[in-house]
C-alpha cells in the first residue's frame, strides 16, 4: 500500500459500538481525508468522544471495520479473510496516531522533557541524545521551551495540555486526536492551546479530528463539521454552511442551545 | 506526625536506654539484648526483602497473568494471610525435615516471615497499581507503549508512592513479628531477654530495655520511609495526577 495513492486516511465502515444495552454508536460510516481537519461537535451522550477512543484503540468496537491509512485497523487480513487483529497489527496502525485528552494525561513524575522523551526513547528506541533534541524542538515549538525541567504540577493547565501536544507529536504520528483540550481549561487559558492547533494545522500536513465545544474555533479551524446526535452523524458540512444555515432540526437546536450559553 | 517529632521520640527512647544502663547491671543486660537485636535486624531486612519481591510479584501475576498464574497469586495471598505466623514457622521448622527438607532457624525466619507479610503485602501492591488513574494507562496506548513499558516506567514508579505508608507498616509489623522466632531455638531480642531474666530476675529494667530496643528499630523504619516518601514525592503532585 503506497502512500501515494488517495485512500481516505480514515474510515469508520459501519462502527458499531455498545455499553451493555445502550447503543453509543450506530453503524458509523465517516471518512477523513488526508491532511483533513474533522471537528466533532454534539450534545453529551451523543458518541462523540467515543469516536476518538474508538480510533486510539481505547475502545473496543462492537461491529464494522476502522480503517487506518489504507489499511483495516481493528482487524487484518488473515488467509482472504477478515479477522480481529492481533496485538501487532493494531500497534503497527496504531503508531499513526496521535491522541490529547481532555485531563492532559501527563506523567507526574516526569519533567516536561522526560514526557516527551519517554515514548520516542522506549518505543521507537530513539537514543537520548536525539530524542531530547526532537522533544526540546517540540516544547519550543508549544512556547514552552523554558520549561523543559518543570514538572507537570508547577505548570498552569494550558501549558500542561502544550506539553501534552508536544508529547504527542514527539511520536511522529500522521493522525491527530483532540478529545475536548480546553474544556477543563479556565476560559482565559483556552487561547495558548488552540493558537498551537492552529500553527500546527498551518505547518503540518497533519489530519486531525477533534471533539470540541469551541463552536468559534471549530468554525474558523475545521474543513468539516459533523454534528452528531444519538450515536449518528445527524448532519456534517462546511463550518460556514452548518453554523450559519443548518438544515437538520436538532443541529439548528443544538446551536441555539451552545449561542444562549456564550 | 512530623519528621521532627519521629526523631525527637527516637531520640528521647535512646536517652532513657543510655540512662537506664547507668544503673545496676542493666549495662550488661543491654550488651546481651544487643547480640539479639542484630539478629532481629537481619530477619527483618531480609525478610522485608523477601516480602517486597513476594509482594510485587503475586500482584502483577494477580493483575495482569494468565490464569494460572492469577490463580497462583490468590492461593498464596490467602493461604499466608489466612493462617498463622507461628504455626507457619513451625510447619516450615518441624514439619518440612519430615519430608526430607530441613532448613537452619535463620533460613526459616527469613522464609516464614517474608512469605507471611509478602502475601499482605501483595494487596498493598496491587491496591497502588490499581489507584494509578486510569487516563495514565490511556496516554500509555496513545504513545503505543507495551503493557510491560507501560507498568515499568509509568504506572509502577506512580504506584510506588502510594506504596510507601503501607509498606512502612509491614516492615514494622514483620519487625515485630520476629520475636516469633524465638519459638524455633534463635536468640532473637525476645529470646534473650527471657533467658536474662530467667537467670536473673531483674524482670523490670529487661523487659524495659526491650521494648525500648524495639521502639528504637521500629522508630528507625516510619522515619526511613517518611524520608523515602518525600524524596518520591518531590516534584510529583501529592497524592498523584491524572
Amino acid at each position: 500500500m503506497s502512500a501515494t495513492t488517495n485512500h481516505p486516511m480514515v474510515r469508520f465502515e459501519g462502527v458499531t459500538k455498545r455499553y451493555g444495552a445502550l447503543t453509543v454508536l450506530d453503524d458509523l460510516n465517516l471518512e477523513v481525508g488526508r491532511g483533513e481537519k474533522v471537528a466533532i461537535i454534539g450534545p453529551s451522550g451523543s458518541g462523540k468522544t467515543t469516536v476518538l477512543r474508538m480510533l486510539m484503540t481505547l475502545e473496543r468496537i462492537d461491529g464494522g471495520v476502522i480503517w487506518v491509512d489504507g489499511e483495516p485497523m481493528t482487524h487484518m487480513q488473515k488467509n482472504g479473510q477478515m479477522v480481529p487483529a492481533e496485538p501487532k497489527h493494531l500497534r503497527r496502525v496504531r503508531s499513526k496516531i496521535g491522541m490529547v485528552f481532555q485531563h492532559f494525561n501527563l506523567f507526574p513524575h516526569m519533567t516536561a522533557l522526560a514526557n516527551c522523551t519517554e515514548a520516542p526513547m522506549t518505543v521507537l528506541g530513539l537514543p537520548r541524545r536525539e530524542a531530547e533534541e526532537r522533544a526540546a524542538e517540540l516544547l519550543n515549538m508549544v512556547g514552552l521551551g523554558d520549561k523543559k525541567g518543570h514538572y507537570p504540577a508547577q505548570l498552569s493547565g494550558g501549558q500542561q495540555q502544550r506539553v501534552a501536544i508536544a508529547r504527542a507529536l514527539a511520536m511522529r504520528p500522521k493522525i491527530m486526536l483532540f478529545d475536548e483540550v480546553t474544556s477543563a481549561l479556565d476560559p482565559e487559558l483556552c487561547g495558548e492551546v488552540l493558537q498551537v492547533i492552529r500553527k500546527l494545522g498551518s505547518e503540518h500536513d497533519l489530519t486531525m479530528l477533534m471533539v470540541t465545544h469551541q463552536m468559534g474555533f471549530a468554525k474558523e479551524f475545521a474543513d468539516r463539521v459533523c454534528f452528531f446526535y444519538q450515536g449518528k452523524i445527524c448532519e456534517q458540512g462546511e463550518p460556514k454552511e452548518l453554523f450559519t444555515a443548518p438544515k437538520n432540526e436538532r443541529t439548528q437546536q443544538f446551536l441555539r442551545a451552545v449561542l444562549e450559553a456564550v | 506526625m512530623g519528621m521532627f517529632s519521629l526523631s525527637a521520640m527516637l531520640v528521647a527512647a535512646l536517652i532513657a536506654i543510655a540512662i537506664m544502663s547507668l544503673f545496676g547491671d542493666n549495662a550488661l543486660f543491654m550488651s546481651g539484648l544487643l547480640q539479639g537485636a542484630w539478629l532481629t535486624v537481619q530477619i527483618t531486612l531480609l525478610g522485608s526483602l523477601l516480602a517486597v519481591i513476594m509482594a510485587t510479584t503475586a500482584a502483577l501475576f494477580r493483575l495482569y497473568g494468565a490464569p494460572p498464574l492469577r490463580w497462583l497469586a490468590v492461593t498464596y495471598v490467602e493461604f499466608f494471610r489466612g493462617t498463622s505466623a507461628l504455626v507457619q514457622l513451625f510447619w516450615l521448622f518441624f514439619v518440612l525435615p519430615l519430608f526430607g527438607i530441613s532448613m537452619d532457624p535463620f533460613s526459616v525466619g527469613v522464609l516464614g516471615l517474608g512469605l507471611n507479610i509478602g502475601a499482605y503485602g501483595a494487596e498493598v501492591v496491587r491496591g497502588a497499581v490499581q489507584g494509578v488513574h486510569r487516563g495514565q494507562w490511556e496516554a500509555t496506548t496513545a504513545l503505543n507503549m507495551t503493557r510491560w513499558q507501560a507498568l515499568k516506567r509509568i504506572i509502577l514508579p506512580q504506584a510506588f508512592v502510594a506504596m510507601i505508608p503501607p509498606w512502612g507498616n509491614l516492615f514494622i509489623e514483620l519487625l515485630k513479628s520476629t520475636a516469633l522466632v524465638s519459638l524455633i531455638t534463635m536468640s532473637d531480642l525476645t529470646f534473650r531477654a527471657k533467658t536474662i531474666n530467667d537467670t536473673t530476675m531483674q524482670t523490670i529494667p529487661i523487659f524495659t530495655l526491650a521494648l525500648l530496643t524495639y521502639l528504637v528499630m521500629s522508630l528507625t523504619i516510619t522515619i526511613g520511609m517518611r524520608w523515602l516518601e518525600r524524596a518520591s514525592l518531590r516534584g510529583m503532585v501529592r497524592g498523584r495526577g491524572r
